[in-house]
């Protein structure tokens, strides 16, 4: 888990500074994808938190994803509230619905918890659909132009909205680096590994997970109101099950409990979607096959695979 | 001298079943306490009990006086009290030195590394640190346990069997260190080796049907009739 300091941090700014190039060499509709996926990677790196390092499977994530996008949204629709304070209430709201599913729901642990998680993130959705006058239901609302501006720059113009979304993905990737280098870090992984003996070293594992979720709720509100600020989109689907299935997918196929995984995974499940879309309406068997082939060939997933075998550094 | 342990009345009944029925028992400060008896006499639900693994149906525990039937196990282990399992409970995935760190910097993180490394070399292990725990031999896993109890810095070390499965080499030295801990630190043995408890133990209890039969010096327990009758005899 330490080990490699200097190689380790480099080899993060690396990628963020390939990433940077990106613009330069990519097609703006790329570009455009791409910033969809940091956004997503964003989303899964708080799902990584939680589950890979924590091991907390949750079927909730949705519920997170979408309290953001509506925390960011709603004001700016609402009170014409700009980007920077919209998204500090996104970021704030995950982080408060996720210590609030917390409470209730890591009173349960294992099966029950994926199942509690499941049941708070349906009811979330039919929240929002209940309240579709405001809410906009499933078919949600366009977030104003106006409120989409950043010291002075339009969100909706590729680049300042591509750098934006790469800052955000940046300051992510930093941040979950220094979290799981930490002892906190250290503290989430015996959690996985072994709460009993955690328990009796002198945690509580009730506080630790809890202070695992919220922050992975923090990591999931942000991911949604860089969506609705980026995209300019809000809507209720993005609360459906789908949601609380993606981020896991995207994180078992890059490698749960690495720091690029849900990257990584974020990047090539997209572009399996992309590609299969093209090819078939059934796309989902694509996703389907990856999947199966990912637990027969890598159940650790890409990384977690290369970690083992090769790059033991590998944080 | 005032006990650093002190249980008055511990009671734990599973259904008809008295695991721990009563008990009275003291733990004075610097010994090396043994606890002794047959399989099921309840041993390991007394010292679940005393580290907060189960509560207590009724009775009391005072540590130094304090009353802390009710505290739940993780604050207890910040109070001193440290268990190390019967059937080793390691991190198996994390590397020697992270199995330890958690135990140090549940004590707050000042210096982890020095004092990681220090926990690991009063057990032996210098130089192990790198390796990933599920691959020590079953010795060194059980020194580990050991290395993460003393690196809780704890007033009482509750040792649940610690020498079972070890060779006979490694039990001689295994003694030697539990003896090098006291008077600093004080130990509670669960033991089943008869020859580790004569040897190291200072007093010795023993428990059957959830009961205490005896307590007292070696030499008294091994001239006590019902103990040689209920035990030792047999």
């Amino acid at each position: 888990m330490t080990g490699g300091g200097v190689k380790v941090w480099a080899l993060h700014l690396a990628l963020i500074a390939v990433l940077f190039t990106a613009q330069f060499w990519l097609s703006p509709y790329h570009t455009t994808n791409l910033s969809r996926i940091m956004v997503l990677a964003v989303f899964a790196m708080g799902y990584n938190l939680a589950f890979g390092y924590t091991g907390l499977l949750s079927l909730g994530h949705a519920l997170l994803l979408a309290a953001g996008m509506y925390a960011a949204g709603l004001p700016a629709q609402l009170w014409g509230w700009s980007a920077g304070p919209a998204f500090i209430a996104g970021v704030a709201g995950g982080g408060l619905v996720a210590a609030a599913l917390g409470l209730l729901a890591l009173r349960t642990a294992g099966v029950s918890f994926m199942i509690v998680t499941l049941m708070f993130a349906q009811a979330g959705y039919l929240t929002l659909l209940y309240f579709a006058p405001v809410t906009g239901g499933d078919d949600g609302f366009a977030v104003a132009a106006a409120s989409r501006r950043f010291l002075g720059f339009a969100l909706s113009a590729d680049t300042p909205r591509f750098l934006a979304a790469l800052a955000i993905f940046a300051a992510g990737l930093f941040a979950s680096l220094a979290l799981v280098r930490s002892p906190f870090g250290r503290t989430l992984v015996a959690m996985r590994e072994n709460e009993e003996r955690s328990r009796m070293l002198g945690y509580n594992p009730f506080t630790v997970k809890l202070a695992a979720l919220t922050i992975s709720g923090l990591y999931a509100g942000a991911a949604g109101a860089a969506y609705a600020l980026l995209f300019g989109y809000v809507g209720a689907s993005f609360a459906t099950i789908q949601y609380s299935i993606l981020p896991m997918l995207y994180v078992l196929l890059g490698g749960a409990g690495t720091t690029f995984g849900p990257f990584l995974g974020a990047l090539l499940m997209f572009a399996l979607i992309e590609v299969a879309s093209g090819l078939t309406s059934a796309y989902l068997f694509f996703v389907g096959a990856a999947l199966v082939a990912l637990v027969l060939f890598a159940p650790k997933g890409i990384l977690g695979t290369i970690r083992e075998r090769w790059v033991q550094w590998l944080p | 001298m005032a006990a650093l342990i002190e249980t008055r009345g511990l009671t734990l009944h599973f259904g008809g079943l008295k695991a721990v029925d009563g008990v009275d028992f003291t733990l004075q400060p610097g010994e090396i306490h043994a606890l002794i008896g047959p399989n099921g006499a309840g041993k390991t639900t007394f010292v679940s009990l005393l580290s907060g693994r189960r509560m207590a149906q009724s009775g009391t525990i005072l540590l130094d006086g304090e009353d802390i039937t009710r505290l739940p196990a993780h604050l207890r282990v910040r109070k001193g009290i440290a268990y190390t399992f019967q059937i080793t409970s390691i991190f198996p995935r994390l590397t020697v030195f992270d199995n330890v760190a958690l135990a140090v910097q549940s004590q707050g993180a000042r210096d982890l590394p020095a004092r990681t490394r220090a926990a690991l070399a009063r057990v032996g292990m210098a130089g192990l640190e790198g390796q990933e725990a599920q691959t020590l031999s079953y010795g060194h896993q059980r020194l580990l346990e050991l290395a993460m109890g003393l690196a809780l810095n704890p007033r009482v070390l509750i040792l649940d069997e610690p020498t079972q499965g070890l060779a006979a080499s490694e039990i001689d030295s295994f003694t030697r260190l539990v003896e090098s801990l006291v008077p600093e630190t004080t130990v509670l043995l669960i033991e089943h080796n008869m020859e580790v408890v004569m040897d190291l133990a200072t007093r010795i209890t023993v428990l059957n049907f959830g009961r205490v039969l005896a307590t007292g010096t070696p030499a008294e327990i091994r001239a006590n009739p019902a103990v040689q009758e209920a035990y030792l005899g047999a």
